[in-house]
């Protein structure tokens, strides 16, 4: 693309200033918009799973308590503080690139990563733990303690794996992009002038913490009707 | 920065040849390109093959029907051919056609701007479209899928042999590229319009693709989750939806419909976006009550999210829950009516061109407000007792999709092809085939309304002997409107050679798009437009034009 | 049977056809007009105000905004007439009659099947009175499939696992038509027969041909086979509660709701039963899912609804199931 195509006089462009924006400015605006955008979608992804859940959850109170008991807190409850002190570091992270403290952008941004990843591994065990339990639907579901709703508790545990299943693929491609952007942070890109990727990463971050704190309390808190 | 102006229509474009198209060559710089011109004409193609892939397959079905028996066809392949029609004509067609085709091309062009918000997720939504094309023809070419495009539980989870996880999948992927497209709207109109570029000075196709945008982004997502929880059904065994194991069938149609009805919307949004702006400048007069057609564009893309259980009206669901929807759904009608009696209103004391264009909108008016109407037929719960799940349910979509969705893309193709292409196509070739597109259009789905109330059931591949002649008729027509869709595809490809050269304003109208060189240049314009005038402001292009017939 | 060569709509052949009938003619007047109108409007305008040389540039008019109201405030009453008449049918539609004829239908992949009371069973094929009210009510064995009895003007969706009703009195004797119309799979279009409407003294004689005792009766000897008189006693004392008269009464279960006792309460605690547990009784009703056919259960359905007196006790001492 040649300056006479262009027409304007040629001036000096921030390195990362894409050419079908006017200037920095409105890139940022773009950027965080889109994302925000893009969170309206997985709004409406996991709203519509959630919502299935809880029709499931009116219909068989019974069966909801006894698999809810099923769940363990302790990990349940670990991570949700691991994610919670990630979101903190993510958050800083942002922070940092703003003012363009490479040291910190790395630091925070690192932080986050391994919370993530602890996140992660705990989920592992707890996946474990249930398969070896038998609590894996379809034809290794091999618990049956309550006879009566084990046909109910796996279409819970249904909604467990998936619901669960689906906020760690996010997890996973949320590390994956915090790599990224530490190679980035790494190369110095960020400063008070551009730091709209931290920005945008921070606001993913945040939208898949904020689905478990919905997850949380949903599969491991929440005791439905429960008679002896 | 010169401001262009109205006055500037004879200027610009002629002092080069460079365009997009020839900016650069090799298959590379358009498979990887991020000009959204480009990408507007990868989809062009993928769209057109698609259509033509659907409509073999609705041929089929209407030779079958020809006759009572079942005697072209087995069953089962009939039954293929009816799914595969609505998944390719829905899923790969009707939803991104004019957004993805049309809107890619013009809406930044209409905004003053280089290009949409990001180009690289522009290129990504093709490849999305792409991806699930080759999952869809490698399912139909290993044995197709029988469940209706509706894929309804348990039939799909528990009872067909056929590639239902595979079609899903295609629908998944498919679902992802409509969503960015929308994402990639909305950021753009929001914040790449060009200087002096108010919402109140927006051509109404932005509008329109706004409101779409909208539903596409929220929408597409719990079609997403649906199919995702069909598929993990389908594939592990869980219960999701299948009475044996908990779960309920009527809840996969309350979420399948929940996106599916608001999608009907995603249709047809984008074609009256075409039509305000093909009639405004085909009678060089702005839309009668430009706000109420604006605004009732987001009115109808948030009340289509209301109104999704009319489809399960003789489902199970509650008497009251039943009524509640038909209030909704009568309700969504109103936007509608608006804009088809504004369109109309236009008319009046204006200049009214019958080119090719304002021939399609005119027949689009005409078709979208019977199918419109016999919407409220729909709606009415006591009478759709009898006519759901019949052909009237089946000749009321189709003229709202075909008669309404596809006869404006062609209209928008035909008005916007000169900027695209550089060329203009051969009118009389075209004015025929519109013609044919009408007629025959007409004499394939009217019958079918009355099929429908006679009692002739949807998807049936054999059907009783007393309701042959109305099959006979539909089929007849099918015959003539196939011919009127073949034509174009002959003159318009013929013209990209053949055709007359365009200069950047053939049609005397008012929008950004005819101030610059047609075809664009690849960063659209050669300067940033500064815009002073209201949308389609004819009485300031009489004034100019006066002006310089005067010199 | 009458079958106009060129139909436009079927014969009316229920109490409800005239009605629909009626709302479809109206709605056809109405849209027909406004779609007329509006073809001809624009006909008219792109005609008058073409584009000639004289007629290059619109004239710089525009309409009053008076007709923008208009046009909104007319059609959205017009919509809520529409809308009243619609849901005071549809109303009219869901009210089962008391006194309605209890037909029982089962859909299965590519059949219907159809039990009188008496217990004469029909396949693809139902003999009705005329000018009575005929309740039918209808499980699915497979996938949602869709009863519809174009002739009588109504319709509703078969659903697996779930019991749904739907009422027509028929009010000219004569065979019409029976489509399934929710696709169901390969024969779908052949899942289709035959409603024979007959005089009342007819449909005596007919019922009369051949039975092998009413649903009720064999329903009762099912009740036996299946040992459920064992716990579901004629007295207080017993471990089931007592069946007489629960048919569509209020049941107030452990949990403090109340329920109706209707089919699908009914149909639930023969294959579900710790999904609701009545007041006062312990949840050990042990499940008859996969035991008993959707046949069987319609017939204990017809007996249960049938118990206004005592239970007859067991006869027997086999035949217990577990």
């Amino acid at each position: 693309m040649s300056d006479l195509a262009l027409g304007n006089e040629h001036h000096h462009h921030h390195p990362f200033l894409q050419h079908h924006f006017e200037d920095l400015g409105q890139q940022h605006e773009a950027s965080t918009l889109g994302m925000w955008m893009f969170l309206c979608t997985e709004i409406l992804f996991f709203g519509g799973i959630l919502c299935a859940y809880w029709i499931y959850r009116v219909m068989y109170p019974e069966a909801w308590a006894v698999a809810a008991e099923l769940q363990n807190k302790l990990y349940g409850g670990l991570n949700t503080i691991v994610l919670i002190i990630s979101s903190l570091t993510m958050a800083l992270a942002v922070r940092a690139a703003q003012v363009g403290s490479r040291m910190w952008q790395l630091g925070m941004l690192f932080a986050t990563l391994i919370f993530g990843s602890v996140f992660l591994a705990v989920k592992g065990i707890e996946y474990s733990m249930h398969w070896h339990e038998g609590l894996f639907p379809g034809s290794h579901f091999t618990w049956h303690e309550h006879p009566a709703v084990a046909q109910k508790v796996q279409l819970f545990m249904c909604f467990y794996w998936g619901l669960t299943g689906l906020h760690a693929l996010h997890m996973i491609i949320g590390a994956g992009l915090l790599l990224w952007i530490i190679g980035r942070a790494w190369r110095n890109d960020f400063g008070p002038e551009y730091y709209a990727p931290v920005e945008i990463m921070g606001l993913y971050w945040h939208f898949v913490d904020i689905v478990w704190i919905f997850l949380f309390p949903f599969l491991y808190l929440i005791h439905g009707v429960h008679h002896g | 920065m010169t401001t262009a102006t109205l006055h500037d229509v004879r200027l610009v474009g002629a002092s080069t040849n460079r365009n997009y198209i020839n900016d650069e060559y090799g298959a590379l710089s358009w498979l990887l390109t991020k000009d959204h011109k480009r990408i507007a004409i990868l989809y062009l193609i993928s769209v057109s093959i698609m259509f033509v892939l659907g409509g073999f397959f609705a041929m089929m079905m209407r030779i079958e029907l020809l006759t009572p028996d079942g005697d072209l066809l087995t069953s089962d392949t009939y039954n293929k051919f009816f799914t595969m029609h609505g998944v390719v004509m829905i899923f790969f067609f009707l939803i991104p056609a004019i957004p993805a085709v049309l809107g890619n091309f013009i809406l930044p062009i209409q905004l003053g701007a280089k290009d949409l918000a990001f180009p690289k997720i522009n290129l990504l939504s093709w490849y999305l479209y792409m991806a699930a094309a080759v999952v869809g023809l490698v399912v139909i070419i290993t044995g197709g899928v029988d469940t209706g495009w509706t894929f309804y539980t348990p039939f799909s989870t528990q009872y067909s042999n056929t590639h239902v996880f595979g079609t899903t999948l295609a629908g998944f992927i498919a679902g992802f590229s409509s969503i960015l497209t929308g994402l990639n709207f909305i950021v753009t109109i929001h914040r790449m319009r060009a200087p002096g570029l108010t919402w109140y000075r927006l051509p109404l196709f932005v509008w329109a693709m706004y409101a779409t945008s909208v539903v596409m982004l929220l929408a597409t997502p719990v079609l997403a989750i649906t199919l995702t929880m069909l598929m993990i059904e389908r594939a592990v065994g869980v219960g999701f939806f299948d009475p044996a194991l908990g779960g309920d069938p009527v809840l996969y149609q309350h979420m399948f419909w929940f996106y599916s009805h608001p999608a009907v919307y995603i249709m047809i949004l984008p074609a009256m976006g075409v039509a305000s702006d093909v009639v405004a400048a085909f009678t060089r007069k702005k839309i009668f009550g430009y706000r109420f057609v604006a605004f009732s564009s987001l009115a109808i893309a948030f009340l289509g999210f209301l109104v999704w259980a009319h489809h399960l009206f003789v489902a199970g669901i509650s008497v009251y829950s039943a009524m509640i929807f038909s209030f909704l759904s009568f309700f969504v009608a109103v936007p509608s009516a608006i804009k088809v009696f504004n369109w109309t209103a236009t008319l009046y004391r204006a200049s009214v061109s019958w080119q090719t264009p304002m021939l399609y909108i005119l027949g689009f008016i005409g078709l979208f407000t019977i199918g419109g109407v016999t919407g409220l037929f729909l709606a009415s719960i006591g009478l759709d007792i009898h006519v759901t799940d019949t052909y009237f349910v089946v000749a009321h979509f189709h003229y709202v999709m075909v008669g309404g969705t596809v006869m404006a893309y062609m209209a928008g193709l035909h008005y916007w092809w000169p900027k695209i292409t550089g060329r203009m196509y051969p009118e009389w070739w075209a004015r025929l085939a519109a013609l044919l597109v009408f007629v025959g259009f007409n004499l394939t789905f009217f019958p079918q309304f009355i099929l429908g109330y006679v009692g002739m059931p949807r998807r049936y591949h054999a059907y009783a002997p007393e309701f042959q002649v109305l099959n006979v008729l539909s089929t007849a027509g099918a015959s003539v409107l196939a011919v009127g869709y073949i034509l174009p595809i002959i003159y318009l490809v013929w013209s990209i050679w053949f055709g007359r050269k365009a200069g950047p304003n053939p049609w005397g109208a008012v929008g950004l798009e005819w101030t610059t060189s047609s075809p664009p240049p690849k960063e659209n314009f050669h300067e940033t437009p500064v815009v002073t005038w209201d949308a389609y402001d004819y009485p300031a292009m009489m004034k100019a034009m006066g002006e310089t017939q005067n010199v | 049977m009458m079958v106009a060569d060129f139909p436009l709509w079927p014969d009316q052949a229920s109490t409800f056809a005239r009605d629909v009938d009626n709302l479809y003619i109206f709605l056809i007047l109405v849209c027909g007009t406004v779609a007329v109108g509006v073809f001809l409007t624009i006909f008219y305008f792109a005609i008058k105000f073409r584009r000639r040389p004289d007629n290059e540039l619109a004239q710089d008019y525009e309409p009053p905004k008076l007709l923008e109201v208009m046009w909104i405030a007319i059609p959205s009453v017009i919509f809520m007439g529409l809308f009243v008449w619609g849901s005071w049918l549809y109303f009219h539609m869901s009210r089962v009659p008391d006194d309605a004829l209890d037909i029982y239908a089962t859909g299965k992949q590519w059949m219907w099947k159809f039990q009188h009371p008496t217990g004469q069973r029909e396949i693809n094929s139902l003999h009705v009175p005329v000018n009575r009210p005929v309740k039918i009510t209808m499980a699915s064995e497979d996938v949602i499939h869709s009863l519809f009895f174009p002739y009588f003007r109504t319709k509703a969706d078969v659903l697996p696992n779930r019991y749904r009703t739907m009422w027509f009195q028929a009010t000219k004797t004569g065979r019409y038509h029976i489509f399934c119309a929710e696709y169901c799979g390969t024969l779908h279009s052949g899942m289709i027969g035959w409603v024979d409407v007959m005089e009342s003294a007819d449909y005596q004689k007919w019922l009369a041909g051949g039975t092998e005792g009413s649903m009720a009766s064999q329903g009762e000897q099912l009740f036996q086979r299946y040992a459920c008189n064992t716990c579901h006693t004629n007295d207080a004392g017993g471990r089931g509660p007592v069946l007489a008269g629960l048919y569509g009464r209020d049941v107030t279960l452990s949990t403090g709701t109340v329920v109706k006792a209707d089919e699908n309460y009914i149909r639930e605690s023969i294959l579900n039963p710790q999904a609701k547990t009545v007041k006062g009784f312990q949840p050990i009703m042990p499940t008859f899912q996969g035991q008993v056919s959707e046949d069987d259960l319609m017939k204990l359905l017809a007996y249960v609804k049938s118990l206004t007196g005592p239970i007859p006790q067991a006869t027997t001492t086999k035949g217990v199931t577990q």
